[in-house]
């Protein structure tokens, strides 16, 4: 092979996300036993306390001790979290309580027994399946895990040891294990052990022995037990070595396929191959051909088994038409890049597939090219369930009335024959049966056509052919003609019956596309949100005749309490809980999922690439089976139904951003006349003063100066009152927008001395920046102006002569920027009020309007920052600017 | 003022524009008044004024209207004078084509500086090849920066920068002007760089003596200070 001894990319990716993702999850720690009884619960008990000591915030989920003394010691010093009582059928059951282990947030949480299976109404219907939540919200976990509770390996225990294991675990479970600790005894140690009392308890002990804890049975499963163990480690080997470039033998040049089928043997055979493909460390896809022929009930519950097993166990399931199965696996097999096939030993008639040209396992290699062929063998279980389809399929009402009205058309065509036989003759009158059973084959069973076809034969031998009454045929074209009549028959029959099928087939398909064609109509007409929902949820009530409900988002990222006005059922409050769970982990939940299935109804999350638009819920009048292709179906439905409602939220957040942008036009409008009508006049007057001191100086008058002097300290001050009540108002608006830009924070207290030069004079500020401040970034017009207002503040208190210093400084994301004068600092309890609107301090000067302040403080708050003042030990006031603020480093 | 400048003053202030005449006339310059844009526009095609100084809230139309018609053929050098100080409203005058802004109330002497910057480079003028403000000397055919005579070091992108200043010296240049013409059309939103790069410069230019040499416009851009 010519493989590349190179890192394949798409595999170093998925090595990082994998790693990635396991930085935000929790890390799963299984403890691995080949069997009950040989210390899984004390090992994991010790290494939690040692986690424990080590300061690690640890928790009990659920641990059994089943009355082992020594491991009922090591549980003591653990904190455990009480157990969830439900009620089930009068009977008191305890289960690990999930949403207490989720609300305490423990760093490592111990839950025993993975494979157990949960009391009915728990939210999921298996222990694992609590884990994997636990993990997703960033739980570490520690379980333990028997080898025959591995998904792969449930066929194998039960051949080995005749016990039927019920219980089982996806392998792709452990697949996801960060750590596998295996839990090894020989069989010698274990059976001892045993005999000690220390594994069962009393009488069970014995029993236990007899059966389970055979000495060839433990070999075999301690057996099975390493090897899994050793897949795992294989498999993360292999992880750190394609990571690491070392080179390494790369196995997976491979890939494998399975064809699934409803058949009961399927299920052998999806877990034959992830057995192989785990230890090929290769991908592997489980294809199912979808024939024109139509599959009861019971094969439909038993495909959705088997492809949900193939998914669970981390197959690909992909799905494909076609009558020629053989033909159909192998395309996809090649469009999937599949080297090597995996089908079952064939069981079926022999005869038969002889007609159809061989089996489908022969066909598949007679055809397969470079596609290696697998055929495995299947233990027949017992229970009847055959691979065959039961005969009750064919015995039915239709039956017999097919064969009733063949009957009745035999005599006809002999009725027919007798009066026409003078005319033609006896041979003649055998085309008017064939003739029959033709037309009959078009309209009737092919069971029936064929009792019409005997009948025809023995009623023509008898009647017609010389010696009349007599069941003797002499002359070889009689023969013939007597083999037609079976021949006809059953060609037509069988081609008919595809026929049919197929159309049947086609129909499905038909009502299909027009059921999922109609709700695009109906959506596309839709006048308003309202109305598209209703329409939405007539055609989902009139095709999976049901009850729909829809639950939209809201803004904070929740569903709403109430649903949709359009909803033609209402949730209850628990039912609520089942779609809040669908809708926050953007996965389907209730009836027929793997999630709280005891639900009435199944919830589906509206979900497009913006973002989760609600869920969707449907409740069931009368329903015990639920189909890949009506969940197909749904999911389509569901998704149109997400776009709709997308669509129109943004028609709607577009009309309210249209809104909000018109009010702030007038709100601009107003304020740019109203600044114009008292700003140009103060303009006017201090360009005049300027001129007339020019004048003055000029003309040698510089008598005048001082009253000049006064004008323009006058004028200045009404300018900053202008400027401030304007200020004042945007700020109150609530519109004041951030221009966020990156910049330094010295510059920013340098700029603000310059502005108000004229009114304090450069000498007196001291600024007091770190060097090597980062970049932050502020809206820094606003933040200059705020400053500005500090600094006239302080200058107001300060004693002639006295500094005002300013600082700034990072306290780790926080900017602080200080303005501290030498006065006589805040009079106490003014602390607060200071930034009252329009509170004039009592110490301060006339003139001023009590809103510089406030404006700092607004500035300060639409930066999500906050403002302090107080009084610094030394004596003057400190006024300290506290904002958020993300920074970046400077380059040296 | 011995070459007579002319000036066109857009205002619909009759206080403003007799305020101007006041103060411009000594200063040697020839007054032409509008009191509304189209007025102004008028005036502005009649008298082929060497500078305007225009008002945003203009009566009959916008003031920013005004420029975007003015600048369709001609490229007289505008100052925009309002009342507006918020920073979306200069940087809108800026963009569409003004040379500097001005709020109200101003100062005389700031008015008649930014004046002669926003004239100093006329569009078809040749650009002084040294230019000289304060202690910095800059030489534009040989590419010396000198500080009080001393000679200082920039790199490539430090000088481009300074170059982009001294081009318009005493204007206000846009942080998207400078990014645009020292980094490429693409590095518009990086702000940082800018920065970065200007506290690099205004620590090798500016001396304690010297003062502020490069001025921050919050939110705008930077102006180099050109001596008079």
């Amino acid at each position: 092979m010519t493989e590349p001894q190179r890192p394949n990319p798409d595999a170093l990716l998925a090595e990082i996300q994998r790693e990635e993702q396991a930085a935000k999850r929790g890390q799963l720690k299984v403890f691995f036993g080949m069997c009950p009884g040989v210390g899984k619960t004390y090992t994991m008990l010790e290494a939690a306390r040692a986690r424990q000591s080590e300061g690690v915030d640890v928790a009990v989920g659920l641990v059994e001790t089943h009355g082992r003394a020594e491991t009922e010691a090591l549980l003591a010093g653990l904190p455990v979290i009480p157990r969830k009582k439900i009620e089930y059928r009068g009977v008191t059951l305890q289960e690990m309580d999930i949403d207490a282990i989720l609300t305490r947030h423990p760093a490592l949480v111990l839950v025993d027994e993975l494979a157990h299976t949960n009391a009915p109404s728990s939210r999921h219907p298996k222990r694992y399946q609590d884990v994997l939540e636990l993990l997703d919200a960033g739980i570490d976990a520690y379980t333990t895990l028997n080898v025959q509770h591995l998904e792969s390996r449930v066929d194998v225990v039960q051949q080995i040891s005749g016990v039927t294991v019920r219980e089982a675990v996806p392998d792709s479970v452990l697949d996801q294990a960060d750590e596998i600790e295996l839990i090894d005894l020989t069989p010698e140690q274990l059976r001892k052990r045993l005999v000690e009392g220390k594994v069962y308890m009393g009488e069970r002990a014995a029993t236990a022995s007899e059966n389970f804890f055979k000495e060839e049975t433990l070999t075999a499963l301690r057996e099975m037990a390493l090897r899994a163990t050793t897949e795992h480690v294989d498999q993360e080997l292999r992880d750190v070595m394609r990571a690491k470039r070392i080179h390494a033998p790369w196995r997976s040049g491979q890939r494998l396929g399975v064809g699934v089928g409803p058949s009961p043997f399927s299920g052998q055979l999806i877990r034959w191959t992830r057995r192989i493909a785990a230890a090929m460390d290769a991908p592997w896809i489980a294809v199912y051909v979808e024939t024109s022929a139509a599959l009861n009930e019971e094969e439909k519950k038993r495909l959705t088994k088997n492809l949900s097993l193939a998914r669970q166990l981390g197959a690909e399931v992909v799905m494909t038409t076609g009558d020629n199965v053989a033909n159909a696996l192998l395309a996809t097999a090649r469009e999937q890049g599949v080297t090597q096939m995996v089908v079952g030993k064939p069981i079926g008639n022999r005869f038969l597939e002889f007609i159809k040209g061989g089996s489908l396992a022969s066909r598949l290699i007679r055809h397969a090219g470079d596609i290696d062929v697998h055929v495995v063998g299947g233990v027949q279980k017992g229970g009847g369930a055959t691979a065959r389809r039961p005969w009750s399929r064919w015995v039915g009402a239709d039956l017999v009335r097919d064969c009733a009205v063949g009957v009745g058309a035999v005599g006809v065509a002999t009725a027919a024959s007798w009066l026409l036989q003078g005319l033609l003759g006896y041979v003649a009158v055998s085309l008017v049966y064939l003739l029959g059973i033709v037309l009959l084959a078009m309209v009737l069973n092919r069971w029936a056509v064929l009792l019409a076809a005997a009948l025809s034969a023995v009623a023509w031998d008898f009647l017609f052919i010389p010696p009349v009454y007599k069941f003797t045929i002499r002359s070889p074209h009689d023969v013939m003609m007597f083999s037609m009549f079976f021949v006809v028959a059953l060609a037509m029959g069988h081609t008919t019956h595809q026929l049919r099928a197929r159309e049947a087939a086609e129909r499905r398909r038909e009502r299909r596309a027009s059921a999922l064609n109609r709700l695009l109509e109906s959506v596309t007409a839709s006048a308003s949100l309202e109305d598209g929902l209703a329409r939405a949820v007539k055609e989902v009530d009139a095709l999976f005749r049901s009850r729909t409900a829809v639950l939209l988002a809201t803004t904070e990222g929740r569903i709403d309490e109430a649903p949709h006005s359009a909803s033609t059922f209402s949730p209850d409050v628990k039912e609520r809980a089942v779609a809040a769970w669908a809708f926050e982990r953007g996965q389907v939940a209730g009836r027929f999922t793997d999630t709280l299935p005891d639900a009435q109804g199944l919830y589906l999350p509206l979900q497009t690439s913006k973002g989760r638009m609600g869920v969707l819920g449907i409740h069931f009048e009368e329903r015990d089976t639920w189909t890949l292709d009506e969940n197909d179906l749904l999911e389509t439905f569901a998704s149109q139904i997400s776009v709709m409602i997308e669509s129109y939220r943004a028609i709607e957040t577009a009309q309210q951003a249209r809104v909000a942008e018109e009010s702030e036009r007038l709100h601009r409008t107003l304020l740019d006349s109203v600044s114009h009508e008292l700003k140009t006049p103060l303009a006017v007057i201090g360009a005049a003063t300027e001129g007339l001191d020019t004048q003055l100086k000029d003309a040698g008058l510089p008598l005048s100066e001082t009253f000049l002097d006064e004008i323009k300290a006058a004028n200045r001050r009404l300018d900053r009152i202008v400027t401030n009540l304007l200020d004042m108002t945007r700020i109150d608006s609530g519109r004041l927008p951030l221009n966020l830009e990156w910049g330094e924070a010295r510059e920013l207290l340098e700029s603000a001395v310059s502005q108000v030069e004229n009114e304090v004079s450069r000498e007196r500020v001291r600024i007091t920046v770190p060097e090597n401040l980062p970049l932050v970034r502020l809206d820094y017009g606003l933040m200059e102006q705020a400053l500005c207002n500090l600094i006239v503040n302080a200058a107001e208190h300060n004693p002639a002569g006295a500094p005002i210093e300013l600082s700034a400084q990072l306290d780790g994301q926080t900017l602080q920027l200080r303005v501290r004068d030498h006065g006589e600092g805040l009079v106490p309890g003014e602390e607060k009020k200071v930034f009252e609107k329009f509170y004039r301090g009592t110490t301060a000067r006339p003139g001023g309007t009590g809103l510089g302040l406030s404006i700092v403080q607004g500035i300060a708050r639409a930066h999500q920052g906050n403002i302090e003042a107080r009084n610094s030990p030394e004596g003057g006031a400190i006024f300290t600017i506290r904002l958020p603020v993300e920074t970046s480093e400077q380059p040296a | 003022m011995t070459i007579e400048r002319t000036v066109l003053v857009i205002d619909d202030e009759p206080a403003v524009r007799r305020l101007l005449r006041l103060t411009l006339e000594p200063q040697g310059y020839r007054i032409y008044e509008a009191g509304n844009g189209q007025l102004g526009l008028q005036e502005a095609a009649a008298h082929r004024p060497d500078v305007i100084v225009l008002d945003l809230g203009l009566p009959d139309m916008e003031g920013v209207a005004v420029l975007k018609r003015l600048r369709e053929w001609s490229q007289t050098p505008v100052l925009v004078l309002s009342v507006r100080d918020r920073e979306a409203d200069k940087v809108a005058a800026l963009d569409n084509g003004a040379d500097d802004y001005l709020t109200k109330p101003f100062g005389t002497a700031e008015l008649l500086a930014r004046l002669r910057a926003v004239q100093r480079r006329a569009p078809d003028g040749q650009e002084q090849p040294v230019f000289v403000s304060g202690d910095l000397k800059v030489d534009l055919t040989s590419r010396v920066v000198t500080v009080k005579n001393k000679e200082v070091h920039l790199t490539a992108t430090e000088y481009a920068l300074l170059h982009e200043l001294v081009r318009h010296a005493g204007k206000v240049v846009m942080h998207a002007q400078l990014l645009r013409s020292v980094w490429g059309p693409n590095a518009e939103n990086q702000s940082q760089y800018l920065r970065v790069y200007i506290t690099h410069l205004r620590k090798k230019l500016e001396t304690t003596t010297s003062g502020k040499l490069i001025q921050t416009e919050p939110g705008i851009g930077y102006r180099l200070l050109a001596s008079e």
